[in-house]
């Protein structure tokens, strides 16, 4: 068996190859454009640092988009106060919402299983409530917080009538700075999905890094039993009050992230559909696993985007090469699952891969990796994938 | 002291209504150990079974009437119930009656959907992790809702309760207050009559019948039912077709109280899980008292007397309260030890 | 789908690029185009944004429609509909300055961060030179936001609160809908003839910036005719039980009932409020009425029978019987075979007056789109004499008061015309105080 170390570093290489090379990678799915990228990359950050949680502790916490949503809302005040460098921004929302997840945790940790996941709901539901109403003087309501020309921006002085845009020292974040066309496809390149790609891989590296430490080791104990480890005479609740404070530090960091690339906050990014959905990218992508919820994150969110976006038009253009009958019949069997039914295939892929890949995508990866590697090395790969990818 | 009484009162009609899903909830989840996020889709399912039993009463011939026309200047095509045209007033009474005579759709419509559920796809998902079962049940919650709203559309149905029963009564007049004090909706003390038979037919079914004695004694320790030579798996299976038939029936007759729309069912599921939580997970008495109690704290958090004091508190009570008993109670009001902890 | 992205770019920079090559790593900035997405090949591109999912999915599924029937008519396939009715006379079927109109669709979720995911796609992956639709004010202003910073043009749908032209315009974001202030007005004079000038109101208001914006409109004019405002109490947006709202309503003394609620809420209020027994009940010697300020023909349906004898107002009707109007609904009907809502209305025409912008401008440039629509005045469009005003990019024009049909005829004769209130009447200054604190900026192209 090779060492951990060198296949991690291999994981570590074949991730940073895959989010550099991303714009040329995704065109041909139609998903090479930079806001989606960015998501991808985002929502990435957040389902990692929700796997700190969830897959090593095995505490579900169903209230983590308030963490999200407070992150967007302390940078958006940062772009609207300070400046609209993104480094203060991304800053503040980190540490207020760390703040934000050390007092949350403090009270939610006092219970355990499904208690937990109530109590942690119930905070995160407050503050949208809270953010869709009575908070609307900070948090600017349904319509959600934007930058105005009106903004003090105390370092950056007045605009000069146009908005702002969001800048790392002078790089905005929205300029695409390369834009060849490689086989038929314009790729884009932007300084925003740069940026967040690189956060992203830190992101990646540091939990590695909290997979393979003693306090990784710490947290699996508490997933596996915890009875057994308080009877030890271990206090269990400084390591799991570290790991909630973490991930809610990466929402935070999504969060933020989130408004440096489009500097909007809205409070629905609090309401317990959005807990659920990153609860289901690690779920989808395999809890536990280092790679599994960035997949998990780049599969909802691809659906999302794409699927939406395909009506009865594009429908008809891809099956106009069939005869006439043929095409309506099979635009008419797929119409209900594109457009504005598109949450119904999302809800059949939720079932499938539920059903049949008990452990994400990632389990489907290493099925499909023992079917290449083929029978000589099957010992082998019965060995990897008793400990799936961990 | 009027408006006390008169929030009381409204807060047991959705009390009633959050009762009967929680129960629902709780008897699955204490019987087979499986966390439904299906469930609040039973309860659209339910609610939509009124809408469809009064798309069966109406369904219709059509005539063309030449005296009339439609928006595009065309004849009117008019159209005239079948039960109508055989039955004449008695048809129309019928389609009036259209919400209580839905039970008698749901109840069959429940129980095909409760077992196709539990054994098509829950059963093989009492041994997988609960985010697993969180997250298939809750796939299965959005392709039910989203056939629902690819039939019905997704903009609400209106399914009005029979004339006889849509006024409101003055129930001031009965407790000595003025007349036009404290006045309340037909149908919606007929709604919490139904719950209180509803719910109280379930507890006595559970624990004056033998049936009921099993299934209590295999929540409390299945195992050792299942060595006794008890098939508790087939019974279990029973109890999931139950609770699916009370969270549809309470979903049928709340029709008229809430037009059923597709999503519906995702507004109540997070509620009633907190129900379910604040009564303590596995617990049926805790679940029906929890469901009371956070109803009639919601319309009390709605008078404006507490508003002025606390703004917003009508928005967040619910999950307030949540946290409150969850700190001072860990298991709920009435929750087990070792029960999903 | 990639098919309209190899020509979509100036041939300048593709050309540029290709020379370029993949091994020079050439920092290109956006210099090569004009502005944002230019459309350099035989199409345009236009991204229609609507709800297709959550509870205004079928509002936005009869807005697409509206879209897709316009873009037709702007290709000159279909009769034409308001085309032959709009007093411009520049558009002659042959697409947008000569250029075969091709659309793509988004769904919004009535979230603004889904919408602005969804409009952002438009820009950077389909080449959407101007973004329209919405059922909600929140995500209107949300997007409005995303196409100035974008540089696109911005043609909002339904969106009804006061701020989308009020504090929170901007100069590439045009609104033909009325808002909340047009409401108040149009109301008034009917709500006074009807209901007398000694009132008590109770309002019930969905708890965000809508629901706000309607409440403040309608206390100011009905205070102004002399009622008084016993209570006005905020309800959680999405509440499906107002019962422990309705109840206060009793014991208030309040005479007059007004939900300012939109879409869902409102069927939910008003079918709970007439199950109260509200409507009619004596208090201080006169029935107990109910308003509803904004109505929907989606909202009416929802609410069946309660809506009758109710007063609101709205957009437009389908049941007006001017030529534009008439065109319309007998395109939309003998497409669809419904009549088309106000929603359906509001997209159609906003698609057509960006058409006709760009035709009389000359060019895509947003900025040369909103020069040619501020200040512009034209009729024919279902909504008599309009003016694009150019102060703050909302059209003034006639506003209706309708309300709840009595005996309807089928399915869709769910509201009758009550008046039609002109522009005049409807209209307010611009510098009226509810719509201060914005700032319209600087139009941007983009790039």
């Amino acid at each position: 068996m090779t060492s951990t170390k060198t296949n991690d570093a291999l994981l570590f290489v074949a991730v940073a190859i895959a989010a550099l090379a991303a714009p040329l990678i995704l065109a041909p799915f139609g998903a090479g454009y930079p806001d989606l990228m960015q998501r991808f990359a985002i929502y990435g950050i957040f389902a990692i640092g929700f796997n700190i949680l969830f897959g090593l502790t095995g505490y579900l916490s169903f209230g983590h988009a308030a963490f999200l949503g407070v992150g967007s809302y302390s940078a958006v005040w940062m772009f609207k106060l300070l400046s609209m460098n993104i480094v203060p921004a991304i800053v503040l929302g980190v540490v207020i919402s760390g703040l934000f997840a050390l007092l949350i945790g403090f009270i939610s940790l006092r219970r355990s299983g499904i208690y937990f996941s109530i109590l942690t709901l119930a905070f995160a539901q407050m503050s949208y409530n809270l953010a869709y109403s009575v908070l609307t003087p900070i948090t600017n309501g349904e319509t959600g917080l934007q930058i105005l020309l009106s903004d003090p921006r105390v370092l950056d002085g007045p605009s000069n009538g146009s908005l702002p845009v969001t800048m790392l020292f002078g790089l905005e974040m929205r300029d695409v700075f390369w834009n060849p066309t490689v086989f038929g496809y314009e790729l884009q390149f932007s300084y925003g999905y740069y940026v967040c790609a690189l956060i992203m891989l830190l992101s990646f590296y540091i939990s590695m890094r909290i997979f393979r430490s003693p306090f990784g080791m710490m947290l699996r104990a508490v997933k596996t039993n915890q009875n057994r480890l308080s009877y030890t005479g271990i206090n269990t609740r400084p390591y799991t009050l570290a790991a909630f404070v973490i991930s809610g530090m990466y929402a935070g960091l999504a969060g933020a992230l989130l408004a440096s690339m489009d500097p909007l906050a809205g409070a629905e990014r609090m309401q317990w559909t959005a807990s659920g959905e990153v609860v289901l990218m690690v779920i989808l992508g395999g809890a536990g696993t280092l790679l599994g919820p960035v997949l998990g994150a780049g599969f909802i969110k691809y659906f999302e985007n794409i699927l939406s976006k395909i009506n009865s038009n594009t429908l008809d253009g891809w099956f106009a090469f069939m005869p006439q009958g043929m095409g309506d019949a099979a635009a008419w069997l797929v119409s209900p699952f594109v457009g504005s039914g598109w949450h119904l295939t999302l809800g059949v892929l939720f079932m499938m891969v539920v059903i049949f890949l008990p452990g994400g995508l990632m389990e489907g990866a290493q099925r499909i990796m023992n079917l290449v590697s083929g029978k000589s090395r099957k010992r082998a790969g019965e060995a990897t994938a008793s400990t799936p990818a961990e | 002291m009027d408006a006390i009484l008169l929030q009381i009162v409204n807060g047991l009609d959705k009390g009633s209504a959050y009762a009967m899903i929680a129960l629902g909830l709780t008897l699955i989840f204490g019987t087979l150990g499986v966390v439904n996020f299906a469930h609040g889709a039973l309860f659209m399912v339910g609610a939509f079974c009124a809408v469809v039993m009064d798309r069966i009463l109406r369904l219709s011939t059509v005539s063309v009437d030449p005296t009339r026309t439609d928006f595009l200047g065309n004849p009117l095509k008019v159209e005239t119930p079948y039960v109508q045209t055989w039955f004449g007033d008695f048809g129309a009474t019928l389609i009036n009656y259209s919400v209580p005579l839905s039970i008698l759709l749901a109840i069959p419509v429940m129980i095909v959907v409760g077992l196709a559920m539990e054994r098509g796809l829950i059963k093989h998902f009492y041994k997988r992790p609960h985010a697993d079962q969180i997250l298939v049940t809750f796939g299965l919650a959005i392709v039910m809702q989203e056939i629902i709203k690819a039939i019905f559309g997704a903009n609400p149905i209106p399914q009005p309760a029979p004339d006889a029963l849509r006024g409101a009564l003055d129930i001031g007049l009965w407790l000595g207050f003025e007349a036009n004090q404290v006045i309340y909706p037909i149908w919606r003390f007929v709604y919490f009559i139904f719950a209180v038979v509803l719910i109280g037919g379930v507890i006595l079914l559970l624990n004056y019948t033998t049936f009921g004695m099993v299934v209590r004694a295999g929540m409390a320790d299945r195992e050792t039912v299942g060595l006794l030579g008890i098939d508790i798996d087939k019974r279990f299976t029973a109890m999931f077709g139950l609770a699916a038939i009370v969270t549809g029936l309470a979903g049928v007759m709340y029709a008229p109280i809430v037009s059923p729309d597709y999503h519906m069912g995702m507004d109540f599921l997070v509620l009633c899980f907190v129900v379910v939580v604040v009564g303590g997970m596995g617990s049926i008495p805790g679940a029906v008292a929890a469901g009371f109690v956070l109803g009639i704290l919601q319309s009390f958090s709605a008078m404006n007397e507490v508003k002025a004091i606390i703004p917003g508190i009508d928005q967040i009570i619910i999950y307030l309260v949540a946290v409150v008993i969850l700190l001072t109670r860990p298991r709920g009001l009435m929750g087990r030890k070792g029960v999903m902890e | 789908m990639s098919g309209n992205k190899l020509n979509r770019r100036g041939l300048l920079k593709s050309g540029a690029v290709l020379g370029a090559g993949l091994a020079m790593p050439t920092i290109f900035t956006s210099s090569a185009r004009a502005f944002t997405n230019e459309p350099t090949g035989s199409n345009v591109v236009l991204g229609f944004n609507v709800p297709q999912t959550g509870a205004y999915a079928d509002e936005g599924a009869d807005q697409l429609r509206a879209y897709q029937l316009a873009v037709e008519h702007l290709n000159g396939e279909g009769d034409g509909g308001m085309l032959n009715t709009f007093t411009s006379k520049v558009l002659d079927g042959t697409g947008i300055l000569g250029k075969r109109v091709d659309y793509v669709t988004g769904d919004t979720q009535t979230k603004s961060d889904a919408a602005r995911a969804s409009a952002q796609s438009m820009i950077q992956k389909d080449g959407a030179v101007m973004i329209s639709g919405g059922s909600s004010s929140g995500v209107a202003i949300a997007v409005q936001g995303l196409c100035q910073e974008a540089g696109v043009i911005f043609m909002a749908g339904l969106t009804h609160s006061n701020d989308t032209t009020g504090k929170d315009r901007k100069r590439n974001g045009f609104r033909h809908f009325f808002n909340t202030e047009m409401s108040g007005r149009s109301m008034a004079p009917i709500l006074e003839a009807n209901y007398g000038t000694d009132r008590k109101a109770y309002h019930l208001t969905a708890d965000y910036t809508w629901g706000w914006s309607q409440e403040g409109s309608m206390k100011t004019y009905t205070e102004a005719m002399g009622w008084e405002t016993v209570a006005a109490v905020r309800t959680p947006l999405g509440a499906t039980d107002y019962s422990q709202y309705l109840t206060p309503v009793l014991n208030s003394g309040a005479d007059v009932l007004i939900l300012n609620h939109y879409g869902r809420d409102m069927v939910n209020s008003l079918t709970q409020a007439v199950q109260f027994g509200m409507r009619g009940r004596e208090v201080n010697g006169k029935p107990l009425e109910i308003v509803v300020p904004l109505y929907s023909e989606l909202m009416a349906q929802g609410a069946g029978e309660n809506v009758r004898g109710i007063f609101g107002s709205a957009n437009w009707d389908w049941k007006l019987q001017d030529d534009g109007t008439k065109a319309f609904v007998k395109s939309f009907g003998e497409k669809y075979g419904t009549p088309p809502s106000q929603a359906a209305h509001t997209g159609y025409v906003q698609a057509l007056l960006y058409a006709d912008a760009v035709q009389r401008a000359g060019s895509f440039n947003p900025c040369a789109v909103v020069e040619a629509l501020e200040g512009y005045e034209f009729d024919g469009l279902g909504d008599g004499p309009t003016l694009y005003r150019a102060e703050d990019h909302q059209c003034i024009k006639q506003c209706l008061v309708v309300r709840g049909k009595e005996n309807p005829t089928d399915q869709y004769d769910l509201l009758e015309i009550v008046e039609i209130v002109p522009a005049e009447r409807a209209g307010y200054p611009v510098d009226h105080p509810d719509f201060q604190g914005g700032d319209l900026g600087a139009c941007n192209p983009g790039a």
